[in-house]
């Protein structure tokens, strides 16, 4: 496997700014997500972690800056651009759908049918497929014929990353995986993580607060301050004490400007 | 890997209860199957009161009165078949039971406009279908809530149908043939009413829209996030309840012999929605049932008729309708909760 570093840049952000009225949301980011690589992306609350992730995904659009994608620069124009170029993300909500079973909140909108426009759903080669991947892939589910309801935070999320690959996500996106979750589900997720990335194909940036929980599944570490990265460094060539320092610091010149304000 | 390898049985779904079923007393397995399948408490409800009233008169189960039992139940379960698959859609639509009311109207004028009956009744329900598109304009385009909405579309097409019917009722012209087809014959109206539950409960259960439809009511945000058009969906699901109202009301003009701007209204849109509610289909979105809903009719047909011929007086029907309902759906939530818990 070629170092990161060498491999082909697969999302860019160059001077992106993000302003809602008076508000400065992003002031000037420049991130590079390689292929196949997996971005640890920290950040306080309200330093613009989400408002760079809604720009990813097409929710938003930059106010100043460029996009690029695959080497060719993009303007997405909405959540389903960003998606048909295979820009996916998972939300903290899921967006799964409680009453449905697993397999059918897997191909919920990309769903197997027959019957021409009357549109009948093909249950049994949705099943087989659901069963199929998410064995591969090691998720863990009494069965995919159980509700989504009655599965577990950690198995939940785990049918959501799932899906959003098995649709074939160049890069995904994914907010706050192990948010609410004890430490043998975020284990799980995190494992998870581990496997796509070793299964390749797959760029990801990781949102989290917790980057001690994230840190040995990425493979290099961002930090956004004030809308700005401040911090870009391979995992290699730092460690959790040093992330530990600057948030702490952080924490300190928060205090003294309240101090003076 | 697996958490409970050995609990579960992957091809046939979740289970309640993994232990061993054959040995056990019949209530028991009642009991089982009343928590298993949200269908079988009303069922059982249905039984149970068939029985009773058969007990008290044994003219319940003559044919004559099967028929009544029909009419009793037909249109309602019609009506709330549409209503079932707008609440699981998660909205709501109060107005059907005027458009009941007025798409007889639209086809008698139709028809007196010299068009072909068959196509009289196709006017009719396009016109329903009509009121249905409102409904979802307002509802999804301007952000009212369905309640709302078709609460004014309820007062609405009523004073509509009372002006273009002049508040006098009329008689509908068809051929014999047409006539009994169209609801003038009794096993044709309880055909009518099966082939509606059995389809839609097949649309709910087996086809995308049905997907669809769950979806957008279970989870609107996260629907629409992985790319399902909610409005569509729910668009679709005011128009199909709509042109199930008109339809009904059209049954009914034909096995009536006449046309009565005050006939359904805000009668017949309860009961519709009580026999959704009742065959378990929630008010909250994302979850219900076809057949339960035709189920609800019927029970509330059984309920009707067993006291039409018990000789119970008008003024203490109405009360002891009403207990009946809060009974029924007192004991179905008790049953959703144990069948919740079962399954957790």
């Amino acid at each position: 496997m070629a170092e990161v570093a060498d491999r082909k840049v697969v999302l860019r952000a160059e001077h992106v700014a993000k302003t809602f009225g008076q508000v400065t949301a992003l002031r000037d980011i420049n991130l590079s997500l390689h292929d196949g690589e997996v971005l640890g992306l920290l950040g306080d609350n309200g330093a613009g972690k989400s408002t760079l992730m809604k720009i990813f995904t097409g929710y938003h659009r930059p106010s100043a800056g460029r996009l690029y994608f695959d080497g060719k620069p993009v303007h997405l124009r909405s959540v389903s651009h960003a998606r048909a170029l295979g820009i996916e993300a998972v939300y903290q909500d899921l967006a799964l759908v409680n009453q449905l079973n697993v397999f059918h909140n897997m191909f919920l909108q990309r769903e197997a049918v027959r019957g021409g426009f009357l549109a009948i759903l093909d249950d049994a080669t949705m099943r087989r497929r659901a069963r199929e991947y998410l064995e591969r892939m090691g998720v863990n589910i009494p069965s995919v014929d159980a509700d989504v309801a009655r599965l577990s935070g950690g198995q939940r999320q785990a049918i959501a990353v799932a899906r959003s690959v098995y649709q074939k996500a160049k890069v995904l996106l994914l907010d706050e995986p192990t948010a609410a979750m004890g430490a043998k589900e975020s284990a799980q997720i995190l494992d998870l993580i581990q496997r796509l990335k070793e299964g390749g194909g797959v760029a990801m940036i990781i949102i989290a607060h917790n980057y001690a929980q994230i840190f040995d599944v990425c493979d290099r570490i961002n930090l956004i301050e004030g809308g700005v990265i401040t911090f870009d460094k391979p995992t290699s060539e730092t460690s959790v004490a040093e992330l530990t320092d600057m948030v702490v610091n952080e924490y300190r010149s928060a205090r003294r400007n309240i101090g003076r304000g | 890997m697996r958490a409970e390898p050995a609990a579960y049985d992957e091809t046939s779904g979740p289970r309640l209860d993994r232990g061993p079923v054959e040995r056990r007393p019949l209530a028991a397995r009642i009991g089982r199957l009343v928590l298993r399948w949200r269908e079988a408490s009303i069922l059982v409800a249905g039984l149970l009161l068939a029985l009773y009233f058969q007990s008290t008169n044994s003219a319940f189960l003559s044919n004559d009165n099967l028929a009544n039992l029909v009419d009793y139940t037909a249109t309602t379960a019609i009506i709330a078949a549409g209503e079932a698959m707008v609440l699981v859609a998660g909205e709501l639509d109060l107005s059907v039971g005027m458009v009941y009311a007025l798409a007889p109207f639209i086809m008698y004028f139709a028809a007196a406009a010299g068009v072909p009956m068959w196509l009289a009744v196709l006017a009719a329900l396009v016109a329903a279908g009509l009121v249905g598109v409102i409904n979802a304009a307002i509802t999804l385009l301007l952000d009212v809530p369905a309640f709302v909405t078709t609460l004014g579309t309820l007062f609405l097409i009523n004073g509509f149908t009372l002006t273009i019917s002049g508040g006098f009722p009329v008689q509908p012209k068809a051929g014999a043939a047409f006539m009994a087809v169209f609801g003038g014959d009794v096993w044709a109206r309880l055909a009518w009413a099966m082939v509606v539950a059995g389809v839609l409960q097949f649309v709910l259960r087996k086809t995308r829209f049905g997907l669809h439809t769950i979806a957008a009511g279970g989870n609107l945000i996260g629907a629409a996030e992985v790319g399902v058009r909610v409005n569509g969906v729910k668009a679709r699901n005011f128009i199909l309840c709509s042109a199930l109202g008109g339809f009904a009301g059209i049954i009914d003009a034909f096995r009536i012999g006449s046309i009565d701007p005050l006939a359904g209204g805000s009668e017949i849109m309860f009961a519709a929605i009580a026999a959704a509610v009742i065959g378990g289909t929630l008010l909250t979105g994302g979850s219900g049932t076809i057949i339960g809903a035709f189920l609800g009719a019927l029970v509330l047909g059984i309920l009707k008729d067993g006291f039409t011929l018990s000789g119970v007086s008008a003024f203490t029907f109405d009360m002891i309708l009403g207990g009946a309902i809060l009974v029924t759906m007192a004991v179905n939530v008790r049953l959703t909760r144990l069948r919740d818990q079962g399954r957790g």
